[in-house]
């Protein structure tokens, strides 16, 4: 009996220090951060936010021309990616037949795993001349808007958008179709019982039902665009500045840091550098977070 | 059982090795300057033929250089922009020693643009090139651009002004020639590795500034000449201080160096420099070592890469398109190898 | 009855969710088809033995960087999946409730942490106080991004396993640590397996992490306190240079580390398929 019980304990114990360990990596990466920032935080304070100055030289540093940049990308992506992300979720859950869907969901699950190095080849390499070759026919329907004016050179916070809108599409996909799927037969029988058509039944119950699973998905979708690295890196323009227009460059906080990280020389640039991943940082927990919350009341509903 | 017992100890053998070191090679690592990469790398890939030293240099923008030789984290760097005084006090509180700078060759910065049916080399003025990048001139058939070059019919399109976006020397030749050129350039942006741009695309690197303006119609540029000859990109003339027109060359950097006095701690500026056939935009590229090297094979593979560098590696700069040092210079160095210890 | 119009809405949305579709897959297509003309048609065998040549010079390959991502990978599997692996045991077979939800919440944390991140965390853990860039940077920093991942699956396969099983073993005598490790994970196996070959496939690929660790070499990297190549820095760095062979080559890195990713995908799913599992 006592050896039986000490064999658990070594397993308990055991497990138990690989569980802790995630909650102390965690809390050293964020010490680790806060710690290195301390010099700009001291400095700027919480003017860091919103001052919208770059400049290495005179040592002045803003975080917001990299907020604006990251949060206007990843906004464009889900504009772009939710409509044709749950277009094919509500396909390939309700309309395609079981082999056909399983067939392709695979394929669409496989985008996911393509690295991002690779979607920036194809963004710098493909996609960016392909915009430049459409600009004429999105600057004719949409120019008159103030997102689509000024002088488009093809690297872009458009590009940027797009590139991220295909990189999010397979999480929203995989995640939407298994909610939309799990949606008790009996509510799309009700309706269609009483004379709704496919997509009436789908859009105005099956949908409304899943909703919060989709919800979850779109959060934790954005929460993978923000931090996105290699894709906007190499077609977002690299400039430090606000610009309304799409077509304008920009910069996201995570490509600023992957360019400008080996050069930072001194405390202030190092750590405001250091400081704007933590920002980051900070947005992802809060995205994380209701995306969390989302996807936990989906589970209690025992729609997933 | 004894089969498995070799299989294992094999096994173990190998994943041990693994872990050591060859004791031959020395691997020293290195970064900074996209400027001189492309002559940094044939040095190194040449040295390491008749040595066993394997230098690794990573070319990551002077900025990088600056920063990770003061960081430590990099045997030597390598910048085209000397260091700052402030740079230099801090690398030496940090790394409680000096910082050595030693030229490597001269090079030229060039402007390269793309403009739809201009092929010919455009003559730029100072003037212009500062309006340019100051975002005061926007379109290419501006008369500063026009009276320069009588006979091209130069477009109405905006100019796509392209810049570095990461910390480089290259940026600072650049800078520091507009900052000679310009007050208002000198005033609102001044010289650095890395600047606050008014306005213009940032691409990584030389190379990524030359792929830019490949890309990007009626876009312009600044890269240094290697880049824009291997890239068969178009490049233009710039007016010297003798007021003529000079296509980068390895004479016009030549006779740019050739005015200048070398400082006993190497830094010096020769843009912008006096002489009939001086190219403006030209400067030295210097490797920046640190004045104590612990190791002593390291010491001994750096020391020694800078004596051949010296001799035999100045032979092979006129290939790649950048200009030797000049002979004063080479022997102020040999002398100055000493000072490492 | 069915107005006009109704039919006429039902019949266009439902057209366009498979246009959706269309779309998606489509695009997948694209890229295989894509990198296999650019890179897949011009692949070499120098490629895969030699190592890269001074700029400038054609020919030359990324032998390196291909070991150098195997030895990154080592260390990250050895670092994540343990700690991962035990982790996820801890919260399937002993969690309770407060402190495992905590656990699973930091877990999705730092899983949601952007990978440039977690490079700078290694950068100023690891690169800093030792002096130089080195492979077990490198590692550490993807090892850390394989451990959310590594938990997660593990603890979902892990309560796949079917309560019977668990009280059987436990009625015939065998204590809770020998029920786990003699029927509870044997019968996850094919579960955990094809978990930490995604979650490998998943970091295989990054590179932000990697540029201020692992930072990159010319040479071959000897050990683990040297820098390294890697595939994927590799291909960033060929990919924005001006060189004709260089982009090429990028074409061609890119190819093979897309063929390694997706072969290891499209195998593990296949024998999750096999075995008819319901977790995911």
């Amino acid at each position: 009996m006592h050896r039986l019980r000490s064999g658990d304990d070594i397993a308990y114990v055991i497990t138990l220090t690989c569980a802790l360990t995630i909650l102390a990596l965690t809390a050293l990466l964020v010490f680790e951060l806060y710690k290195n920032s301390a010099v700009p935080r001291h400095q700027f304070g919480w003017s860091f936010l919103v001052t919208s100055t770059w400049d290495p030289v005179t040592g002045e540093f803003g975080a917001l021309p990299f907020i604006y940049g990251t949060v206007v990308t990843s906004g464009l992506a889900l504009f772009l990616g939710i409509p044709l992300g749950v277009g094919a979720a509500i396909f390939l859950a309700e309309l395609a037949p079981a082999k056909i869907s399983n067939a392709l969901t695979f394929l669409i699950e496989l985008l996911a795993a393509v690295p991002s190095v690779i979607f920036g080849l194809l963004g710098i390499f493909v996609l960016v001349p392909a915009l430049i070759a459409l600009e004429p026919v999105i600057r004719g329907v949409l120019g008159w808007t103030p997102l689509f004016s000024g002088p488009f050179y093809g690297v872009s916070m458009l590009s940027a958008g797009v590139v991220l809108s295909v990189m999010i599409i397979p999480f929203i996909i995989s995640i939407s179709r298994e909610v939309i799927r799990a949606v008790p037969t009996e509510q799309r029988e009700g309706a269609l019982a009483l004379g709704a058509t496919k997509w009436e039944t789908t859009w105005d119950v099956v949908i409304p039902f899943a909703r919060t699973g989709i919800m979850g998905s779109i959060f934790l979708a954005l929460a993978r665009s923000l931090g996105e690295t290699m894709a906007v890196t190499m077609v977002i323009g690299n400039d430090p500045a606000i610009h309304a227009s799409l077509f304008a460059p920009g910069y996201s906080i995570a490509a600023v840091i992957a360019n400008e990280f080996a050069e930072a020389t001194g405390d202030l640039y190092l750590g405001s550098l250091i400081e704007l991943g933590l920002v980051l940082f900070g947005l992802t927990i809060i995205i994380n977070g209701l995306a969390r919350v989302l996807v936990l009341s989906t589970t209690k509903k025992g729609a997933s | 059982m004894t089969r498995r017992i070799f299989i294992v100890n094999a096994a173990l053998a190998t994943v041990l090795t693994m872990g050591v070191a060859s004791a031959q090679e020395v691997l020293i690592n290195a970064a900074g300057a996209t400027f001189p990469y492309p002559m940094y790398s044939k040095w190194f890939d040449e040295y390491h033929k008749k040595t066993n030293a394997q230098i690794n240099y990573a070319s990551i923008g002077s900025g990088g250089g600056i920063a990770q030789v003061t960081a430590g984290t990099v045997d030597f760097g390598a910048s085209d922009g000397p260091m700052t005084d402030e740079q230099i006090k801090a690398f030496q509180d940090k790394r409680g020693m000096a910082i050595l700078h030693f030229p490597t060759v001269l090079g030229a910065v060039v402007p390269t643009y793309n403009i739809p049916g201009v092929a010919g080399s455009l003559n730029f003025t100072g003037e212009a090139l500062a309006g340019i990048y100051l975002g005061k001139i926007t379109k290419w058939n501006d008369p500063e651009l026009t009276k320069a070059n009588p006979g091209v019919k130069l477009p109405g399109s905006n100019i796509v002004v392209v810049h570095r976006s990461d910390g480089s020397g290259t940026t600072y030749i650049w800078t520091d020639y507009l900052s000679k050129i310009s007050k208002e350039w000198e005033t609102r942006v001044g010289k650095a590795t890395s600047v606050k741009w008014p306005v213009g695309l940032g691409g990584k690197g030389n190379e990524g500034v030359s792929g830019s303006v490949q890309q990007t119609a009626n876009s312009i540029g600044y890269v240094e000449l290697i880049y824009a000859i291997q890239n068969k990109m178009t490049y233009g003339k710039v007016k010297n201080a003798a007021g003529d027109f000079i296509q980068a060359s390895l004479a016009g950097v030549t006779a740019a160096a050739a005015g200048a006095t070398m400082p006993d701690d190497f830094r010096v500026s020769i843009t912008n420099a006096p002489g009939k056939t001086a190219y403006p935009i030209s400067s030295f590229t210097w490797l920046l070592i640190p004045a104590k090297i612990a190791d002593p094979a390291k010491k001994k593979a750096i020391t020694g890469f800078l004596s051949w560098m010296l001799t035999d590696g100045q032979k092979m700069t006129a290939a790649l398109s950048y200009a030797p040092l000049p002979n004063a210079v080479v022997t102020k160095e040999m002398k100055a190898i000493a000072k490492i210890q | 009855m069915l107005s006009l119009r109704r039919k006429a809405v039902n019949a266009v949305m439902l057209s366009l969710t498979g246009v959706c579709t269309f779309v998606a897959v489509g695009t997948l297509l694209f890229i295989l088809g894509y990198l296999f003309v650019h890179g897949g048609s011009s692949l070499t065998v120098d490629f895969f033995t030699k190592l890269p040549t001074p700029v400038g010079e054609p020919g030359g390959g990324m032998a390196n960087a291909i070991v150098g991502s195997a030895k990154l990978l080592l260390i990250a599997t050895c670092i994540g999946v343990p700690i991962g692996f035990l982790g996820g045991v801890y919260l399937a077979e002993f969690g309770g409730s407060a402190f495992s939800f905590v656990v699973r919440y930091t877990t999705d944390l730092l899983n949601g942490v952007p990978s440039i991140v977690i490079g700078i965390f290694a950068y100023t853990l690891i690169v800093l106080p030792q002096g130089h860039f080195s492979t077990l940077s490198g590692g550490l920093a993807l090892g850390v991004m394989m451990i959310p991942i590594a938990i997660r699956s593990s603890e979902d396969f892990l309560r796949a396993v079917p309560v019977s099983l668990r009280e059987g073993a436990m009625a015939l005598g065998a204590s809770k640590a020998k029920t786990i490790f003699t029927v509870v994970i044997p019968a996850a196996k094919a579960g955990l397996i094809t978990g930490i070959m995604l979650n490998v496939a998943r970091v295989a690929g990054e590179t932000a992490p990697l540029i201020f660790t692992a930072f990159g070499n010319r040479f071959w990297s000897r050990g683990w306190e040297q820098p390294t190549a890697s595939l994927p820095v590799m291909i960033w760095t060929y990919a924005i240079s001006p060189y004709k062979d260089w982009k090429q080559q990028a074409w061609s890195a890119g190819f093979v580390l897309l063929m390694l990713v997706l072969t290891i995908n499209v195998t593990a799913r296949m024998i999750l398929s096999k075995r008819g599992h319901a977790a995911r």
